[in-house]
């Protein structure tokens, strides 16, 4: 019997503002996260969680993640010490791209005053893994580490690797989830060359007038613990992750393919980790970025892993039709998210979403929050999948 | 380029470090840089600061000898002159 990982705390920072709770609860009202064709964290000042030397030294990317985490380990009570040997606690937090801004600014600095004048911390600022760096610099976490960066899909994917580290023993503890801050004039010029964000500035998931994703920023992250230590030192536990599974499309770069057969076995893949079927699952977190090629091949995907009948009979929905896509924060966030529909026993809505388009024929929510499940312990799949053909797909469980 | 006095590096001296983190009141020629949490890198950064300033690099050994502000003023100056 592996060991089973528990869920103690929960952290988000989302254009929806401050707060896991809020994320949800906003969400769940029906509010959008979106101004002008964007997502920005607008109600987040780094200043509340970070020291003016704090704020300097990292990445918007790096502050979005550091303020979740606070929230995430006051909530799992490891205010003042760690309740573990900090030599057996991890840390994995995935990106899409990492600290893109502070690239920006350093090329800038390059071309108007030249070689002398960049900053000795673009590299920390830059770096990919800056935000686990941070983040065990800045709770003295010192057992293994990783990054995670599998595009949208690295959120996902970085609590599947945490999922791992406690199964495998080789922590009793990890921190994890996903961070992103990418709305600079490169990032947003890039997504819009490829046709991936939406010209109307609008999201709406799985409906036929779709046209690409806002892009949005924040960081969604997770205490997970060892469900037998979390009870022994009396932890309020608020979920599990009972599976994780991963494949690759090996198909285009960015395109999904069509039939969703790569993302088809991820689920598979999450529900035989968990030890679960089909009927086992009472709500889906979908990818459902608002983009034509998403959204059907995700379909398909659903009904490919868990069936057609069961497939359409799940409720689900998009958390990024209310905050927009945070690229690789949106497995943490939407992992944060999920959890509390699951303890709140409601999906909430895919927002927007009004047209049916052919073959998209799942419920997909559109009517507000609603009751999931049949008196059960509650679980739900919550899918993530990144440009690069990666697909991760987390099980995720109700205490 | 300023041209280099005393009293023109320290006020430029006291102004960057005041940029990286520590408070003001603590700047004064007798802190070290130890104790105003100023590392390596916010010591590339300060100099960046004197060299666009002044047209003065203090860099690699010539840093890591200096350990309070007085001696990044102080050296600065000599060099300068």
């Amino acid at each position: 019997m592996s060991r089973r990982v528990v869920i103690t705390g929960l952290g988000s920072v989302s254009p929806l503002g401050v707060g896991a709770r809020t994320l949800y609860d906003r969400w769940s009202a029906g509010e959008i996260g979106i101004e002008d064709g964007l997502a920005p964290c607008t109600d987040f000042d780094p200043e509340d969680f970070l020291s003016s030397k704090e704020v300097r030294r990292n990445d918007r990317f790096v502050q979005l993640a550091l303020a979740a985490s606070q929230e995430a380990l006051a909530q799992a009570g490891w205010d003042e010490e760690p309740p573990y040997d900090p030599e057996r606690i991890g840390c994995v937090v995935g990106t899409g791209i990492g600290g893109i801004g502070s690239l920006e600014n350093q090329h800038d600095v390059l071309r108007d005053k030249g070689p002398d004048q960049v900053s000795p911390l673009a590299v920390p600022l830059m770096m990919a893994n800056a935000a686990t760096a941070a983040l065990v610099m800045s709770h003295g976490l010192q057992g293994p580490t990783q990054t995670t960066v599998s595009a949208c899909a690295a959120g996902t994917d970085g609590i599947g690797a945490a999922l791992r580290m406690i199964r495998s023993g080789d922590a009793e503890a990890v921190v994890t989830g996903g961070a992103e801050s990418t709305l600079t004039p490169l990032a947003r010029s890039a997504f819009a060359a490829m046709d991936a964000t939406s010209q109307a500035g609008v999201m709406r998931p799985f409906d036929a007038r779709r046209d690409g994703f806002i892009m949005g920023e924040g960081a969604g992250i997770l205490v997970l613990e060892d469900a037998e230590a979390a009870e022994a030192r009396g932890a309020t536990v608020l979920g599990e992750v009972l599976g994780y599974g991963a494949s690759a499309d090996a198909y285009h770069i960015t395109a999904p393919e069509p039939a969703g057969r790569g993302a088809a076995k991820a689920i598979e893949r999450a529900l035989s980790d968990a030890g679960l079927g089909p009927e086992d699952i009472d709500y889906v977190n979908a990818h459902g970025t608002s983009t034509p090629l998403n959204d059907s091949s995700e379909t398909q995907a659903l009904k490919a892993g868990l069936g057609e009948e069961r497939a359409k009979a799940i409720p689900t929905s998009s958390t990024k039709s209310a905050i927009g896509h945070l690229l690789g924060a949106a497995g943490g966030v939407e992992a944060v998210a999920t959890v509390i529909a699951l303890q709140e026993g409601k999906a909430p809505p895919t927002l927007g979403y009004e047209e049916p388009d052919e073959g998209l024929d799942l419920d997909y929510v559109p009517d507000g929050p609603r009751d999931i499940g049949n008196g059960g312990r509650l679980i739900a799949l919550s899918n993530s999948f990144g440009f690069g053909g990666h697909n991760g797909v987390l099980c995720l469980a109700a205490p | 380029m300023a041209e280099v006095t005393q009293e023109a590096v320290e006020e430029k001296v006291v102004d960057a470090l005041a940029e990286l983190g520590p408070d003001r009141s603590e700047i004064t020629r007798d802190a070290t840089f130890e104790s105003l949490d100023i590392d390596s890198l916010d010591l590339v950064e300060m100099s960046q600061v004197v060299d666009e300033e002044f047209g003065v690099q203090v860099k690699g050994e010539d840093a890591q000898q200096l350990n309070t502000v007085g001696d990044a003023i102080d050296f600065i100056v000599a060099r300068a002159g």
